[in-house]
């Protein structure tokens, strides 16, 4: 697998991950004040900042190195 | 008195920030509208940031978990945690790259052109208008609540004790208010500003600076004044979370009080057994939004480079955990019987936040922790005042006088007498009924989230074709309107749309579906059947916009 469709898989896990309904109906609390449900939910935004960062190294949609044409150098 | 000395101090020093950003003002329209495309990576994630976290991240969010529990993070942000991000790299970019390479600087501009329609303007622009209008509204509202309930006094034995100014200090209509259990009593000092400043006077005084900072710096000032407020207001919101939560445990150390204050919280606000999973899942929909707000679409055109938006994409997904984590356990935490909320602060959850600050802070950090949240407020409204300038004179201005171009002196002047406008008829809204925050920003999202096929059709769809883009505005628009008036107009924060289905798979009888998940439906259906009905678009246009695939 290329290391841009692995980024994108794992886009489709967080999204899949956070419908996390086995913690619907669970109050506990993570560390005696977090919330479950709130701890797991900060935890995929954690994966979130991850993910978007393997994104920016494997599939970085332009390439600096080759700049788009300014209106004035197409003139 | 305090409070108020410190919140005057904080907003003239924007408008010194404001000063200061006019200094660089290159005097061109390109450079108030664009800042000139010079905005780096630090920037770029402050200005984008401050700009999608507004009032609805700080008071909204509190409240909101106030009435429905700590579930609401995973409703709203940790979804925006994935889908923003994926916006600004799917779409941030290569809107970039384009505007770059074309000159763009509204959204109209790039559609005009994509779609070969000159006309598209008129029935895109009213409808993004049309939705900016409740996102400003939010900001406006929030910002008079706030800074009313941090001046007030408090109610004892029937009568106001404690607040900035005494009964008499303003005219009665601004400073009496309605009893909302008694609609038919005369209003009374008791119910209105209650010694604090009256929320009208502080929401004009509100748009007012931010106008003055918008005008004099352009761009480049709202970029400088977003980054400032971004960082006051996560600093303060991390102290307002701490004060509070020390406070409200109530124990010896920090830690020990955190544990004492969540220990407090009812069951039912930490498990989301009142929402159902499909409305969980259909609120994803929602921070779509980001890929067609107008305000962000001009953010993402100033930056430097396309390495500029790497910092954006990676860092938004932690600054909204540091955000919204705090703000909701506060709003969870104000549900347990360590506190008394008074019954019309409970009516009002907007209140919930500026109640706490100014119940459990000092006087001196109150001021500052008020500063906070009206820096995240700000942060927003500015962004937006600017855009819907540069929206009007680019959008509907110099298209009808064609060559005839206005000068650089003129558009400016145009653009900000649009602003001034809008920003009137915004504050005459905020002075009707009131709706909860969190509510009217559900609503707003909504509306551009329908909007997003339209831009991810424009980007990656080569067979979009004008009438289908037409079609797509249309219902989006047309469903927008038909649901938010199914809702009495917000009036209902719980509105869901049913479908029928069998016992066998749910037990209600139906799925409750968040609006927007209609909405997107309708929109994402029209663009694709009416785009494979008419005629593609020209051979040019494809070549321009999808150069790899048009040979």
């Amino acid at each position: 697998m290329k290391p841009a469709h692995a980024v994108w898989a794992l886009v489709g896990l967080l999204i899949v991950a956070h419908q996390d309904v086995w913690f619907w109906d669970d109050a506990r609390l993570v560390f005696g004040f977090l919330p479950i449900t709130l701890a797991y939910h900060a935890g995929i935004s954690l994966a979130a900042a991850g993910t978007w960062y393997l994104a920016t190294l494997f599939c970085w949609p332009i390439d600096e190195a080759t700049p788009p044409a300014t209106k004035e150098e197409r003139a | 008195m305090t409070q108020l000395l410190i919140i005057c101090g904080y907003l003239g020093l924007l408008l010194l920030l404001g000063i200061g950003a006019s200094r660089l003002f290159r005097g061109t329209s390109q450079d108030y509208m664009l800042a000139s495309h010079s905005i780096g990576p630090f920037l770029l994630l402050m200005s984008i940031f401050g700009t999608t976290m507004t009032a609805f991240a700080l008071v909204g969010s509190t409240g909101e978990s106030f009435k429905e529990g700590v579930g609401v993070y995973g409703m709203l942000a940790s979804s925006s945690g994935i889908i923003h991000s994926l916006c600004f790299f799917l779409l941030g970019v290569k809107v970039w790259k384009l505007g770059k390479a074309y000159g763009y600087r509204t959204q109209v501009q790039f559609f005009r052109d994509r779609l070969e329609s000159r006309w598209i303007g008129l029935v895109l622009f009213p409808v993004l208008v049309g939705l900016v209008i409740p996102y400003l509204l939010i900001g406006v509202m929030a910002s008079g609540t706030v800074i009313n309930k941090v001046t007030a006094g408090r109610i004892a034995e029937g009568k106001v004790v404690g607040g900035t100014f005494a009964e008499g200090t303003f005219p009665a209509f601004l400073e009496r208010g309605p009893n909302p259990k008694a609609p038919d009593q005369p209003p009374s000092f008791l119910y209105g500003s209650q010694g604090g400043v009256p929320k009208p006077l502080a929401s004009l005084a509100i748009c007012g600076i931010v106008l003055i900072y918008v005008f004099m710096g352009g761009m480049r000032g709202t970029a400088w004044a977003n980054t400032f407020q971004t960082i006051v207001f996560m600093v303060l919101g991390l102290i307002t979370f701490v004060v509070i939560a020390w406070k409200l445990g109530g124990q010896e150390s920090f830690w020990a009080s955190l544990q004492a204050a969540s220990a407090a919280i009812p069951r039912e606000k930490l498990t989301r057994l009142h929402i159902p999973p499909e409305k969980f899942l259909t609120y994803m929909f929602v921070p779509l939004s980001v890929g067609m707000f107008p305000h962000l679409f001009q953010h993402w055109l100033t930056a430097r480079s396309a390495n500029s938006f790497k910092l954006p994409v990676v860092a938004h997904p932690l600054f909204i955990a540091i955000v919204w984590v705090p703000c909701v356990l506060i709003g969870a935490w104000a549900t347990s019987d360590l506190i008394t909320i008074p019954p019309p602060v409970a009516a009002n959850p907007n209140a919930v936040l500026p109640f706490l600050v100014q119940k459990l802070a000092g006087p001196v950090l109150g001021g500052f922790l008020t500063a906070g949240i009206l820096a995240a407020i700000m942060s927003s409204l500015d962004s937006q005042f600017l855009c819907l300038g540069t929206m009007f004179t680019e959008d509907v201005v110099q298209p009808l006088r064609g060559s005839r171009r206005l000068s650089d002196r003129h558009e400016l002047l145009v653009a900000r007498g649009f602003i001034i406008a809008i920003v009137a008829v915004t504050y005459g809204l905020s002075l009707l009924e009131p709706r909860r925050v969190f509510t009217l920003g559900v609503w707003c999202f909504s509306g551009f989230s329908s909007l997003f096929p339209l831009i991810l059709a424009a980007l990656y769809w080569p067979r979009l074709t004008k009438a289908g883009a037409y079609a797509c505005v249309l219902a989006a628009a047309g469903s927008w309107l038909w649901l938010f008036a199914a809702s009495d107009f917000a009036g209902r924060p719980n509105f869901t749309v049913d479908i029928p289905v069998p016992t066998a798979i749910d037990a209600d009888g139906a799925w409750q579906l968040m609006p927007v998940a209609a909405m997107i439906a309708a929109s994402t259906a029209a663009v694709i059947i009416v785009s494979l009905l008419t005629k593609p678009p020209s051979r040019p246009t494809l070549q321009r916009f999808f150069p790899s695939r048009a040979d």
